[in-house]
């Protein structure tokens, strides 16, 4: 019988954890590397000093035709705002809806192989592009306004949604889904008598979540003409109206402030 | 009945976990399973059910043949089996009822499953296991605030609630305390001979498969190399399961006060068990 402490190395006193990269050299020469191409990538970048220190007097000239905000046109200004909100709810319940078959079929405990690999393509096909992308996408194609927002909210929501509601399901352990088949269950009873329950209550964090997130981006994609707030925003800076540009900016602040605090709220009573 | 004939499970991975497994349950009786971790106790009960899809051999249980049945009567097949699990696997947000009515799943339908609108006589039943189970009034518990204890118990009404034809039960004891599982054991062997549902009882503990079972039968490397009763059971036949080791103390001794195991009729066999034991444990 040998007991660990007499198995081997008796004198030993010295010892470390292992190393991420074992050979000092290459550990410290990846770090060098590293280091010389920072500085490499900020030499080349060619700042042009002169041009960015000529933009701080005309950031102050800006900053200064900011104030005071002007809320004048505030019946434009809330109108749009609801257009947003309005969006970003629309935008929310139908990628609620969408997530849920699409998630199930990005479940690899769940879904054949087939299934599983074409749903994870569209999900990732969807995250590859930028919602500002999609937004000119569907600009282009149902033209400017809302519709277009909502549609670009749309495919946000329900690839996020999905990707949640896919991962959530896979991290189940399999010990209830088993038990579940084994009473004999349908594939549709399993669903609402294992997963359902299981999964429902992050599904409905996640989606909050992406009502709040739906409400920031509602205003970004206005920008390129996904109708709302953000289209206002856009058009008073092209037109110099810079006291409008922080009233919209100063109620999107308080929009999302809010959006933020009901999120914050819904989510916690979920357990 | 069950009869499984020559089952044999090889995973994908090339591992043999059954190598043509022969034995019959012909009456109601608790059969315990035992065998080292990895010996295929496991593999054994989820190919009887087709949890695990067996690679050959045959599965028949009162004249249905499992292991070529299509999906929707499988699913019919399965309900005649309860299983019980080492991790108890309830699903944790639903209810101790909901729970335990989940083992009518085969039976209702969709509507009635979604919207929880069991008929009256299983809603019947379940609270009466709950009561034979002994959770009187925790109906409406959720799943994750019970014990182990709790939910085994849960875990076993729900498995009866199918009123099956076999009890399947992996490990039941071995996320428990030495106290709890004897109790879970003499709940489910009370239960099993009570309603006449033959059993197969992976279990880990020796003493404890003596103690509660009516047959015991011996796994190793995918193949059977004991089947008897516990009184069978002796240092050698443990070394031929487990390897060489010191099996004094892991054999039940006779003198040891009786938990469930009485059987009568068997005196003579026990007297002649009895020398052949102690010889056993001193050697």
């Amino acid at each position: 019988m040998s007991s660990p402490a007499d198995s081997q190395n008796p004198e030993r006193l010295e010892w470390h954890t292992i190393k991420l990269i074992e050979n000092p050299v290459y550990r410290y020469g990846l770090l060098g590397l590293v280091l010389v191409y920072l500085f490499w990538s900020v030499g080349s970048l060619e700042v042009d000093w002169v041009r960015a220190a000529r933009g701080i007097p005309r950031a102050g000239d800006m900053l200064s035709r900011m104030f005071p905000p002007n809320f004048d046109r505030w019946e434009l200004l809330s109108r749009e705002l609801l257009v947003s909100v309005q969006m970003a709810f629309a935008a929310s319940l139908f990628g609620m809806i969408l997530a849920v078959p699409l998630g199930l079929c990005a479940a690899s405990n769940l879904a054949p192989r087939p299934v599983y690999l074409v749903a994870r393509f569209i999900i990732i096909l969807s995250r590859t592009f930028h919602e500002i992308i999609w937004a000119i996408f569907f600009v282009k194609i149902v033209g400017f306004g809302p519709l277009a927002g909502v549609l670009t909210l749309i495919i946000a929501s329900v690839s996020f949604i999905s990707k949640m509601l896919a991962e959530d399901i896979e991290n189940m352990p399999p010990g209830q889904m088993e038990a579940i088949r084994a009473t004999g269950a349908s594939y549709m009873k399993f669903l609402v008598y294992c997963i359902t329950p299981q999964a429902l209550p992050r599904y409905l964090g996640v989606s909050i979540y992406r009502l709040d997130a739906n409400i920031r981006h509602s205003t970004v994609v206005g920008i390129v003409g996904g109708g709302g707030i953000g289209q206002v925003l856009a058009a008073s800076f092209k037109r110099y109206d810079y006291d409008f540009s922080l009233a919209i900016l100063l109620t999107i602040i308080a929009l999302v402030f809010l959006g933020e605090i009901f999120s914050n709220w819904a989510r916690s009573r979920l357990r | 009945m069950l009869t499984v004939t020559e089952l044999a499970k090889t995973y994908p991975t090339g591992t043999a976990a059954l190598k043509g497994v022969t034995f019959t349950v012909g009456e109601p009786q608790v059969v315990a399973i035992i065998g080292p971790s990895g010996a295929g106790k496991s593999t054994l009960i989820r190919c009887i059910n087709r949890l695990v899809e067996p690679t050959s051999g045959s599965v028949n249980l009162e004249g249905t043949e499992i292991t070529t049945l299509g999906r929707s009567d499988l699913r019919k097949a399965r309900r005649r089996m309860g299983m019980i699990f080492q991790e108890y696997n309830l699903v944790e947000r639903l209810t101790v009822m909901e729970n335990v009515l989940s083992g009518r799943l085969g039976y209702v339908n969709f509507w009635q499953a979604y919207l929880r609108r069991y008929p009256p006589s299983d809603v019947a039943a379940a609270f009466k296991l709950l009561d034979r189970v002994g959770l009187a009034g925790y109906q409406d518990t959720r799943a994750d605030a019970l014990s182990g204890g709790q939910r085994q118990r849960v875990g076993i009404a729900r498995a009866l609630m199918q009123a099956p034809d076999l009890l399947l039960v992996d490990e039941p004891t071995a996320s428990l305390d030495p106290k709890t599982s004897r109790q879970i054991m003499r709940i489910l062997v009370e239960l099993a001979h009570e309603l006449g549902t033959p059993a197969l009882v992976n279990i880990h503990d020796v003493a404890l498969a003596q103690t509660f079972s009516d047959r015991i039968v011996g796994l190793r490397d995918g193949e059977i190399v004991f089947d008897g009763t516990a009184k069978d059971v002796t240092a050698d036949v443990l070394t031929d399961i487990y390897g060489e080791e010191d099996w004094s103390t892991t054999i039940r001794k006779d003198d040891e006060e009786d938990e469930d195991g009485e059987d009568p009729g068997d005196d003579k066999e026990k007297k002649k068990d009895k020398g052949f034991i102690r010889e056993a444990s001193s050697g």
